[in-house]
């Protein structure tokens, strides 16, 4: 059923495509769809939380800017009802959805190939297992005990392993810059340092069993941090010298929030390595011990 | 002593009461964890059927922890009715649930009886109940606290604006503070958890927010989620909290993690009413929920709702103004999925409830477990209509410091609108002087912080 002439659809079109371009959404055509045009739409994820305010006509517009630069919490949303607008509600739903992925994904194989890290498991099984018993990921296999035996240099003074823990995105994101800046730190400081090392589906304490094994002086472990909605990428730094079954928490000295907007890698990979020298020097690591 | 039936023919056999309890429960992640968890879908049942035969006393005298060897059983049990106890005590949990269920059993005959129960009777009668049991029998009871306002009372809905700042930034607090009000947020407390735990800026969030809440002559309360003792050096260095807030568990051991014992919080308890600016009779504050006994091994082979329906029995002790229970917040190693946080959220409301706590619930999640959005709104539609006293209002349901999702400011405007409720009496007059609301409904301007700007504040600094 025709309710329009050609041209008037057109014209509404055209209507429509002016509108979004000025509300800076840009079109362009896509040669991969057969000259077909391609409406793109901006990135919402792209927005500051600190900045971005949606309340339409406020009562004082340069006040609730002042209020919005103050805080990352969620204010200055506005509302149809008493519910959420829809630009912010798909903006929490993306942060949600960053933060999902990072804990059910899985490290890509390209990426540790690229990066010359061998891959172990503990004994967990599936991801499910990883979740529901944080106790498994604490243990190392067998077969994973002998691969170590098999690639590594036993008794180093410095043992690096990567971990990936709930945010696998945190490992890719931060480990390629981090890495090189932590080796190179550590080799400025006449540290000798063993084969690094990839450690899937792995908790902190995992460290203890690695030791047990490779019998390293300083322990150096690279985990992701539990996703929030405001970064998925944030990666924590465990040190521990010569970490053993029975270890507590506090013998361990922690380094948390690099990321790009946190602690950025690279600077967090030579404040790591100046921390593992002063490890090794102190010959101990943890809340009683002055580093 | 043992407790056997048949089901399908098949023989169960149990051997101790904690057993049961453990066994008897819904499914939850921590209980498998623990190993304690029922081996069948059967053999859940089976262990219902034995607990539907046991009696109030059997439940009292087989406490799932010894008297003799936790402090928590001691003070719960010290604390009991015994009049009131003798009462009811030979009634089957079965009986009990039937009665709690029945038409004319009131919110007045169940506050009554209240003070008779221990933990383990009311886990007990609640792993026999369904969701929607859980819901209609909690719609029975009236919890009504009394801080420096009241809440709870019936046909009010009330909310904790949570504004916490990654940095305890005081001026960024305060913005969400504002966004919250406009929302008509904030008439259970204005509750701040610091990132920092020290005196000093305890101090500091405590006057900030008591100041402010003066100057705009706001009917309500504030409160700094310090541990507890760090709350009370901050009122000795000046600080002005209205109440004391301090998490508390279901075993002695595990509320030694926490920091905390009876003497402790006798000791808080003693303080606030001494040195508060409220007047009560209402001074506590209280966060709980299943799986940190669990989480901090500290469980003693104990089922976590039965740990839970402890605490309340151990928090009752301090006539708490807020009880805040929050289901989700662990992670999956304790509740799986949507299905069980909102199990677990429901159980704890009804437990509580019974027990005598004012219940607010913050049925949450964590990024590490399979729960969204959608799970949570489910929750706390139930759990309104199951008359919770109060929810928490955080910005977006995004705590930017504490990293999880808990309800939002817009969450706590639809419900009260869902199910025509009101906010506290006296809040909902000082929202309609500042124009946020009228005869109960939000106004055009409503939501918009910017207004803050415009008005005189008519209180005093």
């Amino acid at each position: 059923m025709a309710l329009f002439k050609d041209d008037q659809i057109e014209n509404v079109v055209q209507k429509i495509l002016e509108e979004l371009k000025n509300k800076s959404v840009s079109t362009e055509i896509n040669p991969q769809t057969n000259n077909r045009q391609t409406m793109e739409f901006s990135d919402i994820t792209e927005y500051s939380l600190f900045e971005k305010t949606f309340i339409k006509n406020p009562i004082d517009q340069e006040y609730l800017s002042r209020l919005k630069s103050l805080t990352p919490a969620r204010i200055a949303l506005g509302r149809t009802g008493p519910r959420y607008l829809t630009v912010p509600w798909l903006r929490f739903k993306a942060d949600h959805a960053s933060a999902m992925d990072a804990v059910f994904s899985d490290v890509s194989k390209d990426f540790l190939d690229q990066m010359g890290l061998f891959t172990i498991k503990t004994v967990v099984r599936d991801k499910d297992e990883y979740l529901t018993r944080p106790d498994l990921g604490k243990i190392l296999s067998e077969e994973a005990k002998e691969e170590i035996r098999k690639h590594c240099t036993l008794k180093p003074q410095v043992q690096i392993i990567i971990v990936d823990g709930l945010s696998t995105k945190a490992i890719e994101a931060n480990i390629p810059d981090f890495l090189p800046a932590l080796l190179e730190g550590l080799k400025a400081h006449d540290l000798e340092v063993g084969v690094p090392f990839f450690i899937k589906f792995g908790r902190v304490p995992v460290m203890d069993d690695v030791n047990e094994v490779i019998q390293a002086d300083v322990l150096v472990e690279l985990v992701g941090e539990r996703p929030g909605l405001g970064t998925a990428t944030s990666m924590s730094a465990y040190l521990c010298w010569r970490p053993k079954k029975g270890t507590v928490e506090s013998d361990r000295t922690v380094v948390s929030n690099i990321h790009e907007s946190g602690m950025p890698p690279v600077e967090a990979g030579a404040h790591v390595a100046s921390l593992v020298k002063k490890i090794y020097d102190k010959k101990g690591s943890g809340i009683n011990v002055n580093i | 002593m043992a407790w056997s039936t048949r089901l399908f023919g098949k023989n169960y056999t149990f051997f101790t009461i904690k057993e049961i309890l453990a066994k008897a429960g819904e499914e939850k992640s921590g209980d498998v964890l623990a190993g304690i968890a029922a081996g069948s879908n059967e053999e859940r049942i089976a262990a219902k059927r034995i607990l539907a035969e046991l009696t109030l006393k059997d439940l009292r005298e087989n406490p799932v922890l010894p008297y003799e060897e936790d402090e928590v059983t001691r003070v719960i049990d010290d604390g009991l009715c015994k009049g009131v106890y003798k009462s009811i005590c030979s009634m089957t949990v079965a009986e009990f649930r039937e009665w709690l269920l029945c038409h004319n059993t009131t919110c007045e005959d169940i506050r009554r009886v209240s003070v008779g129960l221990n933990g383990e009777m009311v886990s007990a009668v609640s792993k026999l109940m369904s969701n929607m049991d859980l819901v209609y029998a909690a719609s029975k009871i009236r919890v009504v606290t009394k801080n420096r306002t009241e809440i709870g009372l019936p046909g009010t809905l009330s909310y904790r604006i949570q504004p916490n700042h990654p940095s305890d930034s005081v001026e960024g607090i305060m913005a969400s503070v504002m966004e919250g009000l406009t929302y008509g947020s904030g008439d259970a407390v204005i509750g701040i958890n610091p990132n920092e735990d020290t005196v000093e800026n305890t101090v500091k969030l405590l006057n900030a927010s008591y100041d402010f809440i003066m100057e705009w002559a706001i009917p309500t309360q504030n409160c700094v989620l310090s541990h507890v003792t760090t709350q009370m050096k901050a009122v000795e260095d000046g600080g002005k909290a209205c109440m004391f807030f301090q998490s508390i568990a279901g075993s002695k051991s595990c509320n030694k993690v926490f920091g905390v014992s009876s003497a402790i919080l006798d000791e808080a308890f003693d303080m606030i009413k001494r040195e508060g600016y409220a007047a009560g009779p209402n001074l506590m504050y209280f966060e709980t929920g299943q799986g940190s006994e669990l989480s901090l091994d500290a469980h003693h082979g104990a089922d976590m709702q039965t740990l839970e329906a402890r605490t309340y029995g151990f928090g009752r002790r301090y006539m708490p103004f807020m009880v805040n229970n929050v289901s989700g917040f662990i992670g999956p190693e304790t509740l799986y999925d949507g299905k069980q946080i909102t199990r677990s959220s429901l159980e704890d409301h009804f437990m509580g409830k019974l027990i005598g706590l004012p219940m607010g619930m913050a049925p949450c999640y964590t990024n590490h477990v399979k729960v969204d959005q959608n799970d949570q709104e489910t929750a706390i539609m139930l759990l309104a209509m199951a008359g919770a006293n109060y929810y928490m209002g955080v910005p977006g349901s995004d705590d930017c410091m504490l990293s999880y999702q808990d309800t939002s400011y817009h969450d706590d405007a639809t419900l009260r609108e869902l199910l025509g409720l009101r906010p506290a009496p006296e809040f909902e007059k000082w929202l309609e002087t500042m124009g946020i609301m009228k005869d109960g409904k939000l106004t055009p301007i409503a939501g918009d912080p910017s207004l803050f700007s415009t008005i005189t504040p008519r209180g005093r600094r």
